[in-house]
């Protein structure tokens, strides 16, 4: 029997990774590194910060850890108070916004009507000019209505951002429905109102929770209405966030106050997860 | 157990007549076909009768009830889709139960009936199972079970095993008879398979263009086709172009007995066609042989190059390029100018180009 044994060359990092990837997915390994260095590395930075008690240049990591931005922060009653109003604001709007855009995409989704696909594009004009003009010009109206400083201002303005979403992708759900699951539930003795409420509904319901998620997140980080028709008397959790940057450049107060603005939408993201399914939600989310 | 009549049933979808006056009888527990390609109205039937498609003109009688108007939430009809059109956010009971429920029946006879009717179709034990986790012919019987479970008078199938692979669409048709005639169920079953119409109707009805082309039995309609259409469509067919003239039609450089005149179609069946030698004086030339395992198939060239399709039996063996002498045992000619086709019979005569047969 030989001495002489060969071993088999031990396989590089770059292959072993190849193979734990299944294959040479560079484009997929790109944009994982592109991704993580311009989403996850900010909010890594962020979430230092906002723990950090001391940290100054050139370290890597801070050199005092500590609680104590976070102590001031959350004895401060104005932070509360801006927290609730936004968590006020971000439901009524989501709320109003369903109770208005979801019939109304199911019109559009479902119904032929003049003017339909009109209409339907005319959402878009929401985003195709720059907002702060359209802002202006509606600021105009709403200090003659004297909507200008109260909630219910506020509240109009932000529902006018969350139009297009919370329109064009239910009625994108309910367009992708089968019609033969709705005669199927038909023919089963449901009626018209029972195959929407049986059927239809929650057939569309992970994508409609897509937008509903999308609606809630984005009026809650919303800044330029809620200041432009809000300020001074309606102060959301953003606007505090701009005042205090604005006033004393403290970048612990920025961080601790954006980790603060993270929780409900993760916490929202969290529950839509729960109750329809991880899969559910980033099929409605288009993944 | 119900009947069925539809009376001068029409559909127009603009200027497009996709159903132009059906009129059908379908009898107590009678299974009946509905046989055509794609675009000849035979699912904008079923979808009229079911009350999906509001009809143009006519009537649908169920019982004799007029149910034209009925929408079909409140018709006596159970509908079996080809996609299966199950709930995938309910489960295999929920998908069952459903009409049930809506229905307040109670819940104790809701679980009694939903266990019956999935061991009717063969699922017993799957009612907690989503829809996703089963196989089509699974999902293609709890579709059954969903409609068998609120006992309709008249049962739906709109090209139920369309989506199946051969195999599972033989087991599940055979089980699918097996059921409807158990349970004595009137019902319309909507297929472009003629295999499919053979195996499980009691009537074919054969449709084309919005119009019914000829009802009959299966075995009548193979036998006696009407029209050269339905003898095209029910089974394989050489069907040869040519023309009637003096008491003789000449067709793919055939040339045999027919009464009438004027342009023609000749019909000889593959099967009706028989081999008797093999030789250079031969009728036909092969140009392929397909082994079917029971039974083996030739296509061959006549002389005129038309091509003529052979059946025979396991075993025979040709060559590419083979000359074949032939007998033919039955064909029919379609004329133009005859109501009715007229049906010959070979009378073991030998089939040659341009010799004079001599029928029974």
């Amino acid at each position: 029997m030989s001495l002489l044994s060969i071993s088999p060359p031990t396989p590089s990092l770059l292959t072993r990774l190849l193979r734990r990837t299944g294959g040479a997915d560079w484009f997929g390994l790109l944009a994982f590194i592109f991704l993580a260095s311009t989403i996850i590395l900010p909010l890594v930075v962020v979430g230092i910060w906002a723990f950090a008690e001391v940290w100054r240049y050139p370290a890597v990591l801070p050199q005092r850890f500590g609680l104590g931005f976070w102590g001031e922060m959350l004895a401060r009653r104005d932070v509360w108070a801006a927290l609730t109003t936004s968590l006020e604001l971000s439901f009524t709007v989501t709320a109003l916004s369903m109770l208005i855009c979801l019939p109304a995409a199911y019109a559009f989704g479902r119904m032929e009507f003049p003017f339909r696909n009109t209409l339907f594009l005319s959402f878009l004009t929401l985003r195709a000019f720059p907002k702060f003009g359209l802002l202006i010009v509606i600021a105009t109206i709403f200090l003659n209505l004297g909507l200008v400083g109260t909630f219910a201002g506020v509240v109009l303005i932000q529902l006018v951002d969350t139009l297009m979403y919370m329109v064009w992708i239910p009625a994108a759900a309910f367009q992708s429905v089968d019609r033969r699951l709705e005669e199927a539930a038909q023919d089963a003795g449901a009626t018209p109102l029972q195959v929407f409420w049986h059927v239809t509904l929650p057939q569309s319901l992970p994508t409609i929770a897509a937008a509903v998620i999308l609606t809630f997140v984005g009026t809650f980080y919303e800044t330029e209405g809620a200041w432009l028709i809000g300020a001074p008397t309606v102060t959301t959790m953003p606007i505090l966030m701009i005042s205090f940057i604005n006033n004393q450049l403290v970048i612990q107060y920025g961080a601790v106050l954006s980790l603060m603005l993270w929780v409900p939408s993760f916490v929202a993201l969290m529950f839509a997860r729960r109750v329809l399914g991880g899969d559910a939600i980033a099929r409605g989310l288009g993944g | 157990m119900a009947r069925l009549d539809l009376d001068l049933l029409g559909k127009s979808f603009g200027d497009t007549t996709a159903v132009a006056g059906v009129s059908l009888n379908v009898g107590d527990g009678e299974l009946v076909s509905l046989l055509g390609p794609s675009g000849s109205g035979k699912s904008t039937v079923l979808r009229m009768i079911g009350g999906f498609e509001r009809p143009s003109s006519g009537r649908v009688l169920i019982d004799g009830v007029d149910v034209t108007h009925v929408p079909p939430e409140r018709r006596p009809t159970g509908m079996v889709f080809q996609s299966h059109a199950l709930w995938s956010h309910m489960t295999v009971f929920g998908n069952v139960s459903f009409g049930l429920r809506l229905r307040r029946v109670p819940r104790e006879e809701i679980a009694k009936r939903v266990e019956a009717t999935l061991e009717l179709v063969g699922l017993a034990g799957y009612g907690e199972r989503l829809p996703n986790q089963l196989s089509g012919g699974q999902q293609q019987r709890v579709a059954l079970a969903r409609s068998l479970v609120l006992e309709p008078k008249i049962l739906l199938l709109d090209e139920p095993f369309a989506s199946l692979d051969q195999h599972l669409r033989e087991r599940l048709r055979d089980e699918v008879r097996d059921i409807q005639k158990r349970l004595g169920i009137t019902a319309l079953f909507v297929t472009h398979g003629q295999d499919e119409a053979l195996a499980l109707a009691d009537r074919i009805v054969v449709m084309r263009d919005g119009r019914i082309e000829q009802v009959g039995q299966p075995g009548d309609i193979y036998a006696a086709p009407r029209t050269a259409f339905v003898a095209g469509f029910i089974g394989a067919m050489n069907m040869l172009e040519g023309a009637i003239t003096d008491g003789r039609i000449l067709a793919g450089g055939l040339h045999l007995a027919a009464a009438g005149s004027g342009p023609a179609h000749l019909a000889i069946r593959p099967e009706d066609i028989e081999i008797t030698d093999s030789g250079e004086d031969g009728h036909v030339t092969v140009r392929r042989m397909i082994d079917f395992g029971s039974h083996v198939v030739i296509d061959s060239s006549l002389a005129d190059g038309s091509h003529l399709r052979l059946q025979t039996t396991k075993g025979v063996r040709v060559g590419e390029g083979e000359r074949l002498g032939v007998r033919v045992r039955h064909y029919m000619v379609f004329a133009e100018a005859l109501r009715d086709p007229i049906r010959y019979r070979g009378a073991g005569v030998d089939m040659l180009p341009n010799m004079e047969l001599n029928y029974a």
